[in-house]
């Protein structure tokens, strides 16, 4: 069938130059339906996408996790992931999204479950120039789902399985749809001018905060730092956290490429396709400056910073993927990854321990994107920027910091000194990911 | 019969096997082993922290000869796991009461 319609749509388009031509110019063009049906089918790509980083970050952390914390940690992964769908449906959506049905305006939103669209779009009238609620709703729960994962890796190896998921369940469900609202939901943020394209603070530095919170209130793995030098703790298994950061890769380019919001033009495909290629050059070039700052500084390069240099580049560009050309997203990037190589060391300086280099990663750099929107988008100023980054910041981590402290005060975050010793899989599950294997 | 003790760097392993095994040497055992000498350690990076490897991986072989083969198997060892760095590893020689193939029950130099 293909082989026979080829030849006759090559005939037909040979046939209308003019038609061709006049598409060309006018980039806003839509038919009817078509900007509902891929917008929709956007929002699902990019959806899926941004679900397949929870098994990036699962694998990230899995790997740079000691063997006796493994099966802890990808536990943890799964549950938060899951707890995050449950909660983004009960309160999160509409507390994201009120609408018109704002709690108190632009600060606090609507607390009610998520509901979708009648089956078939039944006796609805649908309002075509946007998406499905229900590919919206899929969507937009990803990145709820994202910022969860980003504390689990901070809070790693010591913390209580059960405190950690009700943190999670606030997080999801309170926390994240509150300060996202803000900007995303039409609140004070937006109305004042803050621009975060595709989350680097909405999403990337408030889960960096919530981590920088719980890492203060649980404090440093137990011979992390001994007479103010820090211990290394080597990750279990780099094949897996290289994985991991390949996968968050892939899954960014639908986190970054669906925030355009809209496929039904010539130039929302235009735009995707340009947010792709800058997202893969931020990342690249984080990975290159870690690369090449770790053999400079350590005299041999070290793996683990080039993957947490390649995701520092992606949080950078996350905040505008689109205005940038491909040089200015290897400038942001590549400077992204920098901040990586130096803030490590400088958190455990602090005796912050961060296991798998989230804060880094994702709060710091997530600051450094935030702040340079205004390089390359004209719209936005430095000074709203920092305004954003701190209002967002302020709120996350002290709601967090709160939130721990009760956690710590009511049932205790952290296990006991012998089960932390012998690792969480058998102390807290039973459960190791490697039995077969000894230590040498 | 004398047992010889040498601990050697591991890439060396099968160089000096096939050298042994060149002499007429008819068994040895191999270990997988850490330790320290005048090599001591050296200092590793990992995520910006320094750290010390206070032992460093060798081989370590035995292997019970004659007494009067002794000597010769020393110098096939020492030529051959040589590269003149620091590291290059030790040698150890104990004299051995007994020996005993378990399959036969031979003992003495028979049972090498």
């Amino acid at each position: 069938m293909e082989k026979v319609k080829l030849p006759l749509a090559a005939l037909a388009l040979a046939a209308l130059p003019g038609l061709a031509f006049a598409q060309e110019a006018e980039t806003g063009l839509t038919a009817p339906h078509t900007q509902y049906i891929l917008t929709s089918l956007l929002f699902l790509v990019g959806g899926f996408l941004v679900f397949w980083m929870a098994a990036g970050f699962a694998m990230l952390e899995a790997g740079l996790v000691r063997s006796k914390n493994v099966t802890m940690q990808l536990t943890k992964n799964i549950a938060l992931f899951s707890l995050a769908a449950i909660m983004y449906w009960l309160v999160g959506f509409n507390l994201m999204y009120p609408g018109d049905g704002w709690t108190i305006p632009g600060i606090l939103g609507a607390f009610s479950p998520a509901a979708l669209e009648p089956v078939g779009l039944a006796d609805t009238e649908t309002a075509l120039d946007y998406a499905s609620v229900g590919s919206d709703f899929f969507f937009q729960l990803m990145f709820c789902a994202t910022t969860a994962s980003i504390v689990s890796g901070t809070m790693a190896e010591r913390v209580k399985l059960w405190p950690f998921l009700i943190f999670v369940v606030v997080l999801t469900g309170i926390i994240y749809p509150i300060e996202a609202s803000w900007q995303w939901g039409g609140g004070w943020l937006s109305e004042m001018g803050f621009s975060d394209f595709a989350g680097s603070t909405l999403v990337h530095a408030a889960g960096g905060f919530a981590a920088l919170a719980g890492a203060i209130v649980l404090g440093p793995r137990i011979g992390k730092y001994k007479n103010g030098k820090t211990i290394p703790m080597p990750g279990s298994n780099l094949a897996l956290a290289t994985l991991g950061t390949f996968i968050l890769w892939l899954g960014w380019f639908g986190f970054n490429g669906g925030s355009q919001l809209a496929m039904g033009t010539i130039g929302d495909m235009a735009d995707i396709s340009r947010i792709f290629a800058n997202t893969n050059m931020a990342a690249a070039a984080g990975a290159v400056t870690a690369l090449v700052l770790t053999q400079a500084l350590y005299r041999k390069p070290d793996l683990t910073m080039i993957l947490n240099g390649a995701l520092a580049g992606l949080v950078s560009i996350t905040a505008e993927p689109l205005a940038p050309s491909l040089f200015q997203s290897l400038i942001i990037g590549g400077v992204g990854g920098g901040i990586v190589v130096f803030a490590v060391p400088f958190l455990d300086k602090l005796q912050i321990d961060d296991v798998v280099g989230a804060i880094p990663v994702h709060l710091i750099a997530g600051f450094w994107g935030t702040f340079i929107v205004a390089w390359t988008n004209a719209d936005a100023s430095f000074i709203t920027q920092i305004i954003g980054f701190a209002a967002i910041g302020i709120f996350v981590f002290i709601a967090s910091y709160i939130g721990f402290m009760i956690l710590k005060t009511v049932v205790g975050i952290r296990v006991g000194e012998e089960d932390e010793i012998n690792g969480l899989d058998m102390a807290e599950l039973g459960m190791e990911a490697y039995p077969e294997f000894s230590l040498s | 019969m004398k047992m010889i003790i040498a601990a050697i760097k591991p890439f060396k392993l099968e160089e000096v096997r096939e050298a042994l095994t060149g002499i007429g040497v008819s068994g040895l055992m191999v270990t997988e082993i850490k330790g320290f000498g005048a090599q001591a350690g050296h200092t590793e990076i990992y995520r910006g922290a320094e750290y010390e490897v206070n032992f460093v991986p060798k081989m370590k072989l035995e292997i019970v000869v004659p007494a009067e083969q002794a000597d010769q198997v020393l110098e096939t060892i020492t030529k051959t796991a040589r590269t003149g760095k620091i590291g290059d590893g030790k040698i150890f020689v104990l004299d051995v009461e007994q020996a005993l193939r378990v399959r036969t029950g031979e003992t003495g130099l028979e049972a090498l």
